[in-house]
């Protein structure tokens, strides 16, 4: 898979396959089918394809009851109406009795085609990895997005999977697979370790490739699994190099960053450096502005890499 | 046929009955309990699970039963003193009712103790819960039936009624909920907090079938569930009028009825209202006692 692709390019296909495979697989829909792109599911499955309309706290509760029959559900809208409009449904009806519901959350973060704050989540990661017997995952390309819908189509109980809007490169490998709790490091490197998962993965390796040329070797880690989080690579990401750097597509308070410092001040004290949303609301904008507006840049990493580092 | 339903009748009453003893006796121990809304449904659980509903005592994971879903999950009490009934549960498990370790916490939570459906107390989730469970049924080409019990003040959430489109849309005609109109919140008359009148007529107008039974009758309630058996292509609501702290006469038809704590005359004075035997009157009060 060397071209771009959106991970949410890939849901469609993988999600009529694991259909396919599997008569207990239904998904569940809030009047956004077209930009989810799972028209394919909904073609060959016209039966298990529910639509509820413009209703996310009432999808949340479908789900759970269709779920407690036996069947497998992927309940897909955007992420904000996922978590901020129907975070008490999926606190209560689904992580409380921790039943088998896969919320599929897509236009993570800021990048969201220009609707603007009212529909970038940058709140979601710090919400659903608070609430217990919750997963939170966010593929970093369309090749791990496969991967991750085939592990939540076996794994039994509740997941939010955050998936990206936008064409990014292939950089997980061909045979991949995905395990929860465990991360994936890209690139090695001694110096400083930089951890991004979802959409910020791309720049953060360009970041790495940069760096390298200015005699800085970047570790770079994609840590899909934002929980459970691999306690064990962000040990050893602070012993073997240090310093460690956390690129998200959120807001910093309660993100990937918050979970990296959480694991590091109690298991490794290092310092580390959050890159992404201080604490402020999003814009309308094309993707390249996005990252201009709020630091998301590869250049915006390497320089802030380098200030970290004493440069 | 006759004598046989009157039998039966009376039988319904008297479940309904000692599950008001027990509430009583369960958040007269607990010291605090949602007693108003618990005794409010007494009958609509008896003729649930005492006559309308297929289910297994002895299986209460049985794969085809009916489901009930106590969507205003702090009702409990009473669906937790419906199962020791039923045999889901051990009678003597009651008195462990609201304790940390305990399967009967104070919202009820599904995978602590058999028969509790789903897990409920934020309300308005209930009704899509169970919305799900009929739609799976047909998707599972499943015979069983689901029933959901509301709240009036649970009717002001907005999800009661993004569920009340779905299940019409999709004509769940094995769907079947029922309102506990005991016509109260937590703070007043719903009609003062916030009218939910015309409420058969909004049913109506969501596309649901809808019928008006008193909700303490048992016969009503069973003429009510035996006209939605009929229904083909929607949904049923029935509106089961009631009041709210029923046969608990200092506290009957009065909003502080909804969370209360019992004094020892207050229990011993209601429990012989309820003709609870004396000695079992005196065993709760030492309960109470030790308990504290």
């Amino acid at each position: 898979m060397s071209q771009r692709l959106a991970p949410r390019d890939v849901l469609g296909q993988t999600l009529t396959e694991l259909g396919q495979e599997n008569p207990n697989i239904v998904v569940l829909d809030a009047d956004f089918w077209p930009a989810s792109k799972i028209a394919a599911f909904k073609d060959r499955f016209p039966d298990r394809f529910i639509e509820v309309g413009i209703a996310e706290q009432n999808m949340m509760g479908i789900a759970a009851g269709l779920s407690t029959v036996g069947f497998t559900c992927f309940a897909s809208t955007l992420c904000v109406f996922c978590s901020r409009r129907a975070c008490d449904q999926v606190t209560t009806s689904i992580a409380l009795p921790r039943l088998n519901v896969k919320i599929l959350a897509l236009y993570a973060g800021l990048y969201v085609g220009k609707n603007g704050a009212s529909h970038q989540a940058l709140e979601d990661i710090a919400i659903m990895r608070s609430i217990a017997n919750m997963t939170v995952v966010q593929p970093a390309d369309a090749l791990e997005t496969q991967a991750v819908l085939r592990f939540a189509a076996e794994y039994d109980g509740p997941m939010y999977i955050r998936v990206g809007r936008d064409p990014r490169p292939a950089t997980v490998p061909a045979d991949y697979k995905f395990r929860l709790g465990k991360a994936l490091t890209l690139r090695d490197g001694k110096d400083v370790t930089l951890i991004a998962c979802g959409d910020t993965v791309e720049n953060t390796l360009a970041a790495a490739a940069a760096l390298s040329k200015k005699g800085v070797e970047a570790r770079v880690i994609n840590m899909s699994s934002i929980k459970p989080i691999d306690e064990q690579a962000i040990v050893e990401a602070a012993e073997e190099t240090g310093k460690i750097v956390t690129v998200d597509n959120h807001n910093i308070i309660g993100g990937l960053g918050s979970a990296v410092c959480e694991v590091v001040s109690e298991k490794m004290p290092v310092r580390v450096k959050r890159i992404g949303v201080k604490d402020i609301f999003g814009k309308s904008g094309t993707n390249a502005q996005m990252e201009e507006r709020f630091g998301l840049r590869a250049q915006d990493i390497e320089d802030e890499v380098m200030s970290f580092l004493g440069n | 046929m006759m004598s046989e339903k009157a039998v039966d009748v009376r039988k319904l009453e008297e479940i309904a009955n000692r599950t008001r003893i027990n509430v009583v006796k369960m958040i007269a121990r607990s010291g605090i309990g949602h007693l108003g809304g618990s005794v409010s449904i007494a009958e609509i659980l008896a003729v649930l699970y005492f006559h309308e509903m297929r289910i297994d005592p002895k299986n209460p994971d049985w794969e085809d039963r009916d489901r009930f879903v106590l969507s205003k999950g702090h009702g409990c009490p009473a669906l937790y003193a419906t199962f020791a009934e039923v045999g889901f549960i051990p009678k003597d498990m009651l008195m462990t009712l609201h304790e940390i370790d305990s399967p009967l916490q104070m919202h009820p939570e599904r995978g602590l103790c058999p028969g509790i459906e789903m897990s409920t107390g934020a309300l308005g989730q209930g009704l899509s819960t169970a919305v799900g469970m009929a739609l799976g049924a047909r998707l599972k080409g499943k015979t069983f039936r689901v029933y959901a019990l509301v709240g009036c003040g649970e009717c002001h959430e907005g999800q009661i009624w993004e569920a009340a489109m779905f299940a019409a849309k999709n004509k769940l005609d094995n769907l079947v909920a029922i309102i506990d109109y005991n016509k109260f919140a937590l703070s007043g008359r719903t009609q003062e907090v916030m009218p939910l009148e015309p409420l058969y007529d909004k049913w109506v107008a969501f596309g649901w079938h809808v019928i008006e039974a008193n909700g303490h009758s048992v016969s009503q309630l069973i003429n009510a569930l035996d006209e939605a058996r009929t229904i083909k292509g929607k949904p049923t609501f029935i509106i089961a009028h009631t009041v709210k702290g029923r046969n608990i006469s200092y506290i009957e038809d009065t909003w502080p009825s909804h969370s209360v704590q019992m004094t020892a005359e207050q229990v011993g004075s209601t429990l012989a209202e309820l003709g609870c035997p004396k000695e079992e009157i005196k065993a709760a009060l030492a309960q109470m006692k030790e308990y504290k």
